[in-house]
């Protein structure tokens, strides 16, 4: 295997959503030779898929939007768990990110006096979210696209990376093939910065696409790196249930955002059955409270059908387990009730558009029917707050694959300014590191021969697994077993699962050549899958209680003494070990932050 | 299973493709068949009217193809520029602008580069030609003085609405016939179609780039914007205008229907 | 769920050494769009079966191809709207070469997004930037555009004629070009650039582009004529074009 493309860089950047495009914008301007690697076309990624809003304390709505009230939003919404470090940098910084997307062409809608829009999302004290109709998504990653563009950044389109390569115990850069033709290419670089976004392909139901396999998450442990709260997988309590072969797509907060609420199959506006004690003081205790505060922020707290998402994604699945679920198995969605059609068409287009075209239903004369769908990974790569360092050398992590920002659960509109948070530091982060070594490492030839070769073994099987049915099972067994509530025994059948899944996949095959065949990628994805499920189910194992996106049937309280740990998930001869780490306690000042009622 | 038709989608030549190669099942030839039915049903009446040089007028309603009469060889002066020294139908004396403005028109063009060139037939059917330059050069390029065609349009409905205020008095004095109402919904359908433009829309404000510091323009261009959606319909609904117009007065003209009076 | 009922997939195969048209009896249950059958091809009947997608929700614009030979995202096109009584051909977008079955290599498109000047922003105003509403809505139309190509590939300039491909940025571009041209804090001028060497004047608005838009951008009233009527104002205004005919300069395109 010794002929394969190579090419030699200062930083690469594997993944091309906002979080890697970002990261390759700082590390070209920080000097540094980058190059972006995306299994996708340029400016397909997951990020266009965002629809609310960026969440930065810009105050342009409410002057009294700061970073601390944007700080203390998410260390709740993350039930404490979160990397305060991390958390706090991303107050700080959002708002500079964000204008400076504004200088880079980006427009946001707009105020009346001429400044950025900010709308309401789930968990933000105040109206955070600056955005563009909902498709603000669609908005950053074309401008971030376009810049890097302009910087003459090297692309690589549609070409994954199966491993990094190593030297000794720092990177050497990654190895992987291209998918048009299947041949192999060797990228040589120092720092690598991972960007591959999460791991919902690994669930039946999800918002995710197929680009979603959990590559950087499989890439890191297999490199050595830690990950840390890979039992916290966010189900978004809206995705479309109806008809089948849309299940999962999904369906914006913004709706609730903008005056949407739920009901359940007998019409009841359940969610205020199911507040919580932590956001009881600040949440309307009646529906008439609730609908008063759309425009009385001062004297209305806000409705329940905004708290964070997992609390409204249990509630769901409690309302459809008791029966009260609608016709399809869900549970209405309804703003056409509450706003009227030129609203809803002017705020939410995408939404209306998606439910007319697959599903024939007007969300502006009908409600929608919606239920949870997998659609975040909080957990990841485990990473120093100010650099984005990984625990290995020379590997950076941002955006979904890196853990610790979101805690056990993560607000709506904190990803689009997590990544860009993050992505800019992981960029200099890397660029530094790259420009500090001195001695290029050298990674040796037989690791490339050893993965190249591995990943060719499914042609040579001529009666062996279909990879597809092996990722319907796959998706099958989470959705069941790893689901949204858990329960030890299942989660044991779970692994058990897994166990068998990953010897059927070492017999998988593909049929045909290595052009452009879908069948052997999958092939190849299928191991990143299995070893990201694996790691959450062991986490979500170890994990005895309730707390975020993490639901125990077995242990439905929550545990003090395990707010103080991370469950941490490392390589350990050949096998995935579950590890703790404590958290790093909460400054006194912060903490006075996080518990200031407002 | 497998019934392989020979077709390799990559590498042909548009030189080789076969004319009006398409996948598609519907009946895309009926629209392109139905502009060229009609143009050329229109310009077939519109000369056979402008060499006529009779019966476009009957007292108080004058055809559209005549007005403005500018020859003193009219049978209803509007303004008499040209001596009489002109002896040919006064309607050629006119009519170049309104159609110089609907040839150039973007409407008009898609119309019938599509009907008549076949340049494209439809969406995604091949079409017949080997070379392809656009509008990039001559007399394909003077497409881009539409906006002078534009100006020298707008007198025009201006003068069929003043034709139609003129409409009102007849030889027997102040009412209202059939004729008028034809006459004033021909001006303003020909007004919206003019105003509808995509040169006026620019004009107006097209090309401004930020409207909060031009607010006139700024209304003038959403008023313009909201016509020019329709542009196209405008400018078939107010083409058979013309004609009908032009009949109506015709057949008053030549006794063959009588104009119903309303007062 | 619907009875699932069986249809005919005719679905283009091959590569760059040729192919043809195969044809896949595969079951389909209501509601179900293209894409979801062609998965259900590649899953149990030909698993290299190359398709482009994303993220099957109409956001993304992979999944573009030629179905019954009207360019759609195959995505958001739902079995419903087709009849099942005659076989459903799937292709590949023909003005791009192929790769191999429904996926083609779109890079020309790319190209001539390098090629556009990119923003350039008018001097920051000591306490930020000012838009209002009214000032970005138009060209938000434009930033609508998911990038599917699906223009591009309809587009007859370069469709039935791919010598124009060097010097034609297509309906795509010129949207972009429209959007940096309309936007409210941009400084550039790139109209000479449009005119001489992105082929603005080969676009003959027959509008077939804004026919097959997946997002429903009026590309050519609201980009391409406006943009056609911005070069009219440098260009073509008759008194400046006399001036540069007596200066010896021939009309036509000025390279």
């Amino acid at each position: 295997m010794a002929e394969h493309e190579t090419h030699e860089f200062d930083v690469i950047v594997i993944g091309a959503g906002g979080a890697g495009l970002r990261a390759a914008i700082e590390a070209q301007a920080q000097g540094a030779r980058t190059a972006i690697i995306c299994k996708s076309l340029l400016g397909k990624a997951h990020t266009v898929m965002a629809e609310g809003g960026v969440a930065a304390a810009l105050g342009t709505v409410y002057s009294e939007d700061n970073w601390e009230v944007h700080f203390r939003d998410t260390m709740r919404g993350g039930k404490m768990l979160n990397n305060w470090r991390m958390a706090r940098i991303h107050a700080q910084e959002a708002p500079e990110r964000v204008l400076e997307l504004e200088d880079w062409g980006a427009l946001f809608d707009r105020t009346e006096e001429g400044r950025i829009l900010q709308r309401d999302f789930g968990g933000h004290r105040y109206a955070r979210l600056a955005h563009v109709g909902d498709r603000t998504g669609l908005e950053m990653i074309r401008i971030l696209q376009q810049k890097a563009v302009a910087m003459d950044i090297d692309v690589f389109m549609e070409t994954t990376i199966v491993r990094l390569l190593k030297d000794g115990d720092r990177i050497a850069g990654a190895f992987g093939y291209r998918r048009e033709s299947g041949k192999f290419v060797e990228f040589k670089s120092p720092a690598v910065v991972l960007a591959t976004g999460g791991v919902g392909k690994a669930y039946k139901v999800t918002s995710n696409s197929w680009e979603y396999t959990g590559d950087g998450h499989a890439l890191g442990l297999w490199a050595g790196a830690d990950l840390i709260d890979m039992e916290f997988v966010q189900f978004h309590p809206t995705g479309m249930v109806w008809p089948p072969s849309v299940m999962g797509i999904l369906v914006t907060e913004g709706v609730r955002g903008d005056g949407g609420i739920l009901r359940n199959g007998s019409d009841e506006r359940f969610m205020f059955g199911y507040i919580p004690e932590m956001f009881r003081a600040e949440t309307a205790d009646d529906e008439e409270e609730a609908d008063r505060w759309y425009t009385d922020r001062k004297g209305a707290r806000r409705p329940p059908d905004l708290l964070p998402r997992d609390e409204v994604a249990r509630a769901i699945v409690a309302e459809i387990k008791e029966g009260r679920g609608t016709p399809h198995g869900g549970v209405y969605l309804d703003i056409a009730s509450r706003r009227d059609p030129e609203y809803i068409t002017r705020r939410l287009p995408g939404m209306y558009h998606q439910f007319k075209e697959l599903a024939d239903v007007d969300i502006t004369k009908e409600p929608m029917e919606v239920g949870p769908t997998c659609h975040y990974m909080m957990g990841g790569l485990k990473v120093d707050a100010e650099t984005a360092a990984a625990t290995v050398d020379g590997l950076f992590a941002a955006g979904e694959v890196a853990g610790g920002m979101h805690g056990a659960n993560r607000l709506g509109g904190n990803s689009l300014s997590d990544l860009l948070v993050f992505g800019c530091r992981a960029g200099r982060g890397a660029a530094d590191y790259a420009r500090a070594v001195d001695v290029r490492p050298e990674a040796s030839a037989n690791q490339t021969e050893e993965v190249a070769r591995e990943a060719l073994e499914p042609f040579e099987r001529t009666d062996g697994e279909n990879p597809y049915l092996l990722q319907q099972r796959l998706q099958d067994k989470m959705q069941a077993l790893v689901g949204i509530i858990r329960v030890e025994d299942e989660l044991k059948k779970g692994l058990d699962a897994l166990g068998e899944l990953k010897q059927r996949a070492g017999r998988v095959t593909a049929e045909g050549n290595r052009l452009y065949n879908p069948g052997w990628h999958l092939a190849l994805d299928l191991r990143s899958l299995l070893a990201t499920s694996e790691a959450i189910a062991l986490a979500a194992l170890e994990r005895k209680e309730s707390r975020g996106a993490q639901t125990r049937e077995d242990f439905p309280q929550t545990d003090p003494e395990l707010g103080k740990i991370n469950i941490v998930l490392r390589m350990k001869n050949g096998e995935p070990y579950v590890d703790r780490s404590p958290l790093e306690p909460l400054p006194q000042d912060l903490r006075s932050v996080v518990e200031r009622s407002l | 299973m497998n019934t392989k038709t020979a077709e390799n989608r990559d590498g042909l030549a548009a030189s080789v493709r076969p004319r009006f190669q398409t996948l598609r099942r519907d009946r895309w030839w009926r629209a392109p068949l139905v502009t060229v039915v009609v143009l050329v049903g229109f310009i077939v009446y519109g000369t056979w009217v402008a060499f006529a040089n009779e019966h476009y007028f009957t007292d108080p309603y004058l055809s559209p193809f005549y007005s403005p009469c500018l020859a003193s060889n009219c049978a209803h002066v509007t303004l008499p520029v040209i001596g009489d020294w002109w002896t040919l139908s006064p309607a050629l004396l006119i009519l170049p602008f309104p159609l110089g403005f609907r040839l150039t028109c973007y409407y008009y063009r898609k119309a019938y580069y599509r009907g008549f060139w076949l340049s494209p037939p439809a969406c995604a059917v091949t079409e017949p030609h080997r070379r392809y330059t656009g509008e990039t050069r001559f007399p394909l390029i003077l497409q881009n003085i539409h906006r002078y065609f534009f100006y020298l349009a707008i007198p025009f409905p201006i003068i069929l609405f003043v034709d139609g205020i003129r409409a009102f008095s007849f030889p027997d004095g102040f009412g209202m016939g059939l004729g008028t109402l034809i006459l004033l919904v021909n001006a303003g359908l020909l007004g919206a179609y003019t105003l509808s433009c995509h040169s006026c829309r620019h004009l107006c404000g097209g090309h401004v780039d930020v409207f909060s510091r031009s607010p006139v323009r700024s209304r003038l261009w959403l008023f313009v914007s909201r016509l020019n959606v329709r542009h196209g319909e405008i400018a078939w609904v107010s083409l058979f205008g013309v004609a009908l117009t032009d009949v109506y007065v015709r057949l008053v003209s030549t006794g063959v229907i009588s104009d119903p009076r309303f007062f | 769920m619907g009875d699932p009922s069986t249809v005919t997939m005719r679905i283009w195969r091959g590569d760059t050494n040729g192919g043809g048209f195969e044809d896949h009896d595969v079951e389909v249950s209501s509601g179900e769009v293209v894409l979801d059958v062609l998965h259900r091809i590649q899953a149990t009947q030909a698993p290299d079966l190359a398709v482009r997608w994303n993220c099957k929700a109409g956001r993304c614009g992979s999944c573009s191809a030629e179905v019954n030979g009207v360019p759609r995202l195959t995505c958001m096109t739902r079995m419903s709207i087709l009849d099942p009584a005659e076989p459903i051909t799937v292709a590949p977008m023909r003005t791009f070469p192929i790769i191999k079955d429904l996926v083609t290599d779109v890079s020309y498109n790319y190209e001539m997004s390098k090629r556009v000047p990119p923003f350039r922003p008018k001097p920051k105003p000591p306490d930020g930037h000012r838009m209002f509403q009214e000032d970005i809505e138009r060209v938000q139309e434009f930033r609508k555009c998911i990038e599917c190509f699906l223009c591009q590939n309809v587009c007859h300039v370069i469709r039935d004629h791919e010598e124009n491909k060097p010097h034609f940025a297509g309906p795509r571009m010129f949207i972009r070009y429209a959007e940096l041209e309309m936007h409210p804090l941009d400084s550039g001028d790139r109209r000479d650039l449009l005119q001489e060497e992105m082929g603005l004047g080969l676009c003959n608005i027959t509008k077939c582009c804004s026919e097959v838009c997946p997002e429903d951008i009026h590309i050519t009233d609201n980009a391409i004529i406006p943009l056609k009527e911005r070069v009219v104002d440098r260009k073509y205004d008759p008194i400046v074009w006399l001036g540069k005919a007596i200066k010896g300069r021939r009309s036509g395109r000025a390279e």
